[in-house]
């Protein structure tokens, strides 16, 4: 195998794990405070939609994601709304997010459909992004940096900040959050709301980025993936970044595999193994403790009303 | 959203189009306002439009196989106007929920309805007893009755013009083949195209990636990244989305564009593209439905049909390219060449067709084998 296949197969992973992990810290920081928010499927489709659009509109990468986001914030608040306030059920909430995410997003998509925008370039001058073996290093757009630094700074918002804290103790314990005066519905819906932002950015990678086009279902089930990434990481950032280059490693293993002639491996089993590392995983996770260290947040999806 | 609704298309007296929304329950009643419309202003002579329905299994957004049904739709209804009216139903899931969409348009009064997926088959089949005066059509499956026909296009002929231009343009001799399932109808697909570029040479490879899906845009953008990272400097699929030739054009490679013409997504890399086009078959058909000449039958169309089509060639086609894929499109026309015609082994060295002999239909509908120079 030569270098450049090595190269070229690293940046594919590190590529392919980005919108995972943008999506998967939001919801992990979503989860820390209590909230189960399965609508990251149509949150990151809005944002698709909506940032394909607002560049089409603009000509700038920028207004996109910006809109992208602004389109997960929207998606999401219509979430915190029916939950928080209204104390409807998160499970079934979240699961009518998708869907009506998938169908507004085709819907407000009729128009783009067929067209594309330039792509999001590498971050670095040319002379470094593609160089045949620093690209290794310098050879991405901004957003595969950005989620990097995003995992490290939510880390350690959520372990060395008060903010952070006060975040955890509403996931952990709501009704003590709100005995000593946190405000647990406004706290969730924050929460809740860069869940949506990180969604929405997280799809506009896939319009903008990955394959700069709109057309229906684009994301095509990633958003699930993310979900599953934050059970993974046992609600860790940290885990969270090895899970989604672990998950971009498998996937990218199955496309590399068959195109270097591994044709005794059949493609079916080679479909099958991110989906079996999903199931050996949660079989793992499923055997430790209830309140061990890297157990789910002890108030996930639980409505809190104020008696 | 899109799953529960029609939209109805309805040309008014003066030739407007006014588009209306219809939740599937109201259907029957929104197919019969529809109908009594353009009825309520028109003289006593005319005659109500007949209706004609379509069930997609896709999005018509797909900017591909669904796409491509709903152009045809599109050509029906500008070719016959008034004389007919035409619905559809997109994003059909195949199975049972597809036989209470076939039956809902054949109760709200479609006279001729087109089932356009494979996984329509049994419900249409089902339906169609239920409804002995109404026609149906169903898109390549194989189940026909006395009111039911079935049609299909002949994909394989435009990948044997493909396969030419790729073994004229190829330096590597190397293709890229992004492929879904492994079912005759993509199988027969990739050996035309490699027996018609090992044609040109001898030597060419066909690489093939099994995206194990028919439409999943990122998956199938890091398959063709994958393919031209192992030299392959030509990239054609058969999946849905265009995220290939963005890949290709991305990576400085050429590539052809599937089911319609995508040449917008890749300016530079789009050579041609092998086009569905299913607008005379449903201006035929719906012609003799509306004259009362409808029988069953089972058409496979292809390049002599117009049911496939190439795209407009590439300006970076060689002349050279130009004339082979005209010449191959022109004996495939005139029946001089059958796209898999033997002596042709398997890739493990078995002899599959005699010379001079060609593949029957039967034969391809069947086909589970590779031939000489694919790795799949």
């Amino acid at each position: 195998m030569s270098t450049t296949i090595v190269i070229s197969i690293i940046m594919t992973i590190l590529i392919a794990a980005t919108p995972i992990l943008l999506a998967s810290l939001g919801e992990l920081v979503v989860e820390k405070s209590g909230v189960l928010n399965l609508g990251v499927e149509g949150m990151m489709l809005c944002g698709a939609v909506c940032g394909f659009g607002a560049t089409v509109a603009t000509g700038s990468l920028l207004a996109g994601f910006l809109a992208a986001m602004a389109a997960g914030v929207a998606t999401a608040m219509i979430f915190a709304f029916l939950t928080l306030t209204l104390s409807a059920n998160q499970v079934a909430t979240g699961l009518a997010l998708t869907i009506f995410g998938v169908g507004v997003s085709s819907l407000i998509g009729k128009p783009f459909v067929g067209r594309t925008v330039g792509r999001l370039e590498p971050l670095l001058p040319a002379a470094l992004s593609d160089h045949p073996v620093l690209r290794v290093v310098f050879g991405y757009d901004i957003l595969v940096y950005g989620a990097i630094a995003l995992t490290a700074a939510t880390a350690w918002f959520l372990t060395s900040t008060r903010p952070g804290l006060i975040l955890r103790a509403v996931g952990e314990s709501d009704s003590s959050a709100h005995a000593i005066g946190y405000p647990v519905i406004a706290i969730r819906a924050a929460a809740v709301a860069f869940g949506g932002a990180m969604a929405g950015l997280a799809g506009a990678y896939f319009s903008l980025a990955l394959t700069p086009m709109w057309a229906d279902r684009l994301t095509a089930g990633r958003g699930w993936i993310a979900l599953a990434l934050v059970v993974f990481a046992s609600w860790k950032p940290g885990r969270l970044l090895l899970g989604a280059w672990l998950f971009g490693a498998v996937a990218t293993f199955e496309l590399q595999a068959k195109a270097m002639g591994a044709t005794w491996l059949a493609p079916e089993f080679l479909a099958m193994l991110p989906y079996l590392a999903t199931v050996v995983v949660l079989t793992l996770i499923s055997m430790r403790r209830a309140g061990a260290e890297g157990s789910a947040p002890a108030c996930l999806g639980k409505p809190f009303a104020t008696a | 959203m899109s799953r529960k609704t029609v939209r109805n298309r309805v040309t008014d007296l003066k030739g407007n189009k006014m588009t209306r929304m219809i939740d599937r329950r109201t259907i029957l009643a929104g197919a019969a306002a529809g109908a009594a419309l353009p009825l309520a202003a028109r003289d006593a002579h005319a005659q109500a439009p007949m209706n004609v329905g379509f069930v997609y299994v896709g999005p018509i957004g797909d900017h591909g196989y669904t796409y491509t049904h709903d152009q045809g739709r599109l050509a029906l209804q500008k070719a016959l106007g008034d004389k007919i009216k035409t619905n559809f139903v997109e994003n059909v899931a195949e199975g049972p929920d597809s036989e209470r969409v076939i039956r809902q348009l054949a109760q709200a009064g479609n006279k001729l309805i087109f089932a356009t997926s494979f996984g329509f088959m049994q419900p249409t089949a089902k339906v169609a007893k239920q409804f002995p005066n109404t026609y149906f059509e169903h898109a390549t499956g194989y189940m026909r009755d006395k009111n039911l026909a079935t049609y299909n296009a002949r994909f394989y002929e435009g990948r044997a013009v493909i396969g030419t231009i790729a073994g004229l343009m190829s330096k590597s001799g190397k293709a890229g083949y992004v492929a879904s399932f492994p079912i005759p109808e993509v199988v027969m697909g990739i050996n035309a195209f490699t027996l018609a570029a090992r044609k040109i040479n001898p030597n060419f490879e066909t690489k093939v990636i099994w995206a194990s899906t028919w439409y999943d845009p990122a998956k199938e953008a890091d398959a063709a990244k994958a393919l031209i990272d192992q030299g392959c400097d030509m990239i054609t699929q058969h999946t849905d989305s265009a995220a290939p030739l963005q890949a290709a054009e991305q990576r400085g490679v050429f590539a052809f564009g599937q089911a319609s013409d995508m040449k917008n997504f890749a300016p530079k890399a789009h050579l041609t593209a092998i086009v569905d086009d299913w607008s005379q078959y449903y201006i035929d058909r719906t012609k003799l439905a509306l004259d009362g000449k409808w029988v069953t039958g089972d058409v496979w169309g292809g390049l002599k049909e117009g049911m496939v089509k190439l795209a407009p060639y590439n300006d970076a086609m060689t002349p050279q390219a130009r004339a082979a894929a005209d010449k191959i499109q022109a004996d495939i026309i005139s029946g001089a060449v059958h796209p898999i015609t033997g002596p042709v082994k398997d890739n493990k060295g078995a002899e599959r067709l005699k010379a001079g002999e060609k593949a029957t239909d039967e034969a391809l509908n069947k086909m589970d084998w590779y031939v000489e120079g694919v790795q799949a």
